[in-house]
């Protein structure tokens, strides 16, 4: 059990140095997270003759500027990864390694962090400035939650790809799975609008599915949007999405690996 | 000429064979478009819930832009990106040495290796989104307003063509490039809002760098009638300086190409 945890340090210095390795690659990756800015342009102008229920633009900009950086900080890509080594049977290579696959991509995604977290502390620093210190929460036990919170969403966003990425075992189109599952995010996470500018029953709705704890609830907890708590309350139902996801994810894996014939098999 | 536009012929029935073999992709990538026409109408929606208007557009026009956001996402979905998607493959390869010894114009037969035909429910979404806001204004688009507003889709598509050859001209100097696609996507996405909402930077960046403006906005405006004759002769006249542009920076790319082994 131990032995592959001895592993990890070594495989997250591989991963960073292949991070570093193809920078303008990881730059342009960056780049495309672009969306929380555009929706915070358009927000803004909606928001300029008067505020959108208690969003006026200041708030706007730092729900969207936060978003940014949560998202920044759990970006993962490790279906497009399974789905192309099981479809071209290089999955087998992984597979006679002695540490679980899922855990050699959890280190591979991990370790762009050090890098992601340079580009995201900027945009930090610049959301404080340009909002002022009054949109960010003072409670230092919020902020304290705050990391394991992103980590939460990291990992149910990891944890989510894996399970999807897993089908690609059995049908050829996980990834139309993955683009729909992409789609219900945008809406249900918060990304294009904030959760309490819907209807009162999608936000309820949303309270129910995944999506929002992957990003809306970190923002909205370092925006000091949230009481303590409801953090706390929703800090809970986060790591109860993270333990079944988990469990949903290695056993899809686990049955998948069984049918998984490699070229020539 | 005529030797050119049959070969878009062949090259169109050989995708529209392959596309029907896989009926149930077919008709599972169909029911996809058309989930994601539905979908990408929310935030739109929740918008409006909350205005009447935003900087001067009125939901009904709003609905036209995003109209023609559906429409040109599926000429760019189903006629510009996955042609242009093989050509990074080819030139990481070192493939497209059997391109460039065919007897035909080597930029020709990349752009038309691939249609997705299923991308036509696009057209038929972008349409309906017409309908519902022509609807909703209790008027019928006069018919100079319509033939201005085609001739900008012409533009559009040319614009976006240009673009993604610039795009792919890339690959012939930094490798790797599929993720450049997902950069102009992602970009691209934007264009689904009018684009004079925008302010300061941003309007910047959709007018000149990436002319979403002229992708999506100047053919609503001109299908509202809303769009003067000098904007549109300007939108003509920029989109074939553009394609000009793209045509030498390809043939200026084409010449930098080392195929595979060199």
């Amino acid at each position: 059990m131990l032995q592959p945890l001895r592993a990890v340090p070594t495989m997250l210095k591989v991963g960073l140095s292949a991070a570093v390795a193809y920078r303008a690659e990881f730059v342009i990756w960056l780049l495309s997270t672009n969306m929380p800015l555009v929706m915070l342009a358009l927000w803004s102008a909606v928001a300029r003759d008067g505020p959108v229920g208690r969003f006026g633009q200041r708030d706007f900009a730092a729900y969207f500027l936060a978003a940014l950086v949560v998202r920044l900080l759990t970006g993962a890509w490790v279906i497009w990864a399974v789905n192309e080594e099981i479809r071209l049977g290089t999955l087998a290579f992984r597979l006679l390694r002695p540490v679980h696959p899922l855990l050699a991509y959890a280190c591979e995604n991990l370790a762009a962090m050090p890098l992601r977290l340079a580009l995201c502390l900027p945009i930090a620093l610049l959301l404080l400035f340009a909002v002022g210190p009054s949109r960010v929460t003072h409670d230092p036990l919020l902020l304290a939650l705050f990391p394991v919170a992103v980590l939460g969403a990291w990992l149910i966003t990891f944890l989510a790809m894996s399970l999807v990425g897993s089908l690609a075992f059995y049908i050829e189109s996980s990834g139309s799975l993955f683009e729909i599952w992409m789609g219900l995010f945008g809406v249900f996470s918060g990304y294009l609008v904030p959760l309490e500018l819907f209807p009162p029953w999608v936000a309820a709705l949303a309270r129910a599915l995944p999506f929002r704890y992957m990003l809306a609830f970190p923002v909205e907890l370092v925006t000091g949007m949230q009481s303590r708590a409801r953090a706390f309350t929703d800090l809970g139902v986060q790591w109860l999405f993270i333990a079944g996801l988990c469990a949903a994810a290695l056993a899809a894996w686990r049955a998948g690996l069984r049918r998984f014939a490699a070229f020539g098999g | 000429m005529g030797r050119y536009l049959r070969l878009l012929g062949v090259q169109l029935r050989a995708s529209t064979t392959l596309a029907l073999q896989y009926r149930v992709e077919f008709a599972g990538q169909g029911l996809l478009a058309l989930f994601w026409v539905a979908w990408s109408l929310v935030p739109l929606l929740v918008v409006y819930g909350h205005r009447d208007a935003v900087a001067g557009w009125s939901f009904e026009e709003a609905l036209v832009v995003m109209g023609w956001f559906t429409v040109m996402k599926g000429v760019l979905e189903g006629a510009v990106n996955p042609s242009l998607t093989n050509v990074v493959e080819h030139i990481r390869k070192g493939t497209l040495d059997f391109i460039l010894l065919k007897p035909a114009d080597a930029q020709f037969l990349v752009s038309t290796a691939k249609f997705e035909p299923w991308r036509l429910v696009d057209l038929a979404g972008g349409l309906a989104i017409f309908g519902v806001a022509f609807h909703r204004m209790g008027r019928i688009p006069a018919a100079a307003h319509v033939l201005a507003s085609l001739a900008l889709l012409g533009c559009a598509a040319v614009t976006l063509y240009s673009l993604w050859i610039l795009v792919v001209s890339a690959a012939f100097f930094v490798v790797k490039v599929d993720n450049l696609s997902f950069l102009f996507s992602s970009i691209f996405d934007a264009g689904r809002w009018p684009a004079t909402i925008f302010r300061g930077a941003w309007r910047v960046v959709f007018t000149v760098v990436v002319p979403l403006a002229l992708m999506t906005t100047y053919p609503a405006l001109a299908l509202l009638g809303k769009l003067d004759a000098g904007t549109a002769f300007a939108a003509l006249g920029g989109t074939a300086l553009f394609a000009a542009f793209a045509r030498v920076v390809w043939l200026r790319s084409i010449r930098h190409y080392t195929s595979a082994s060199s």
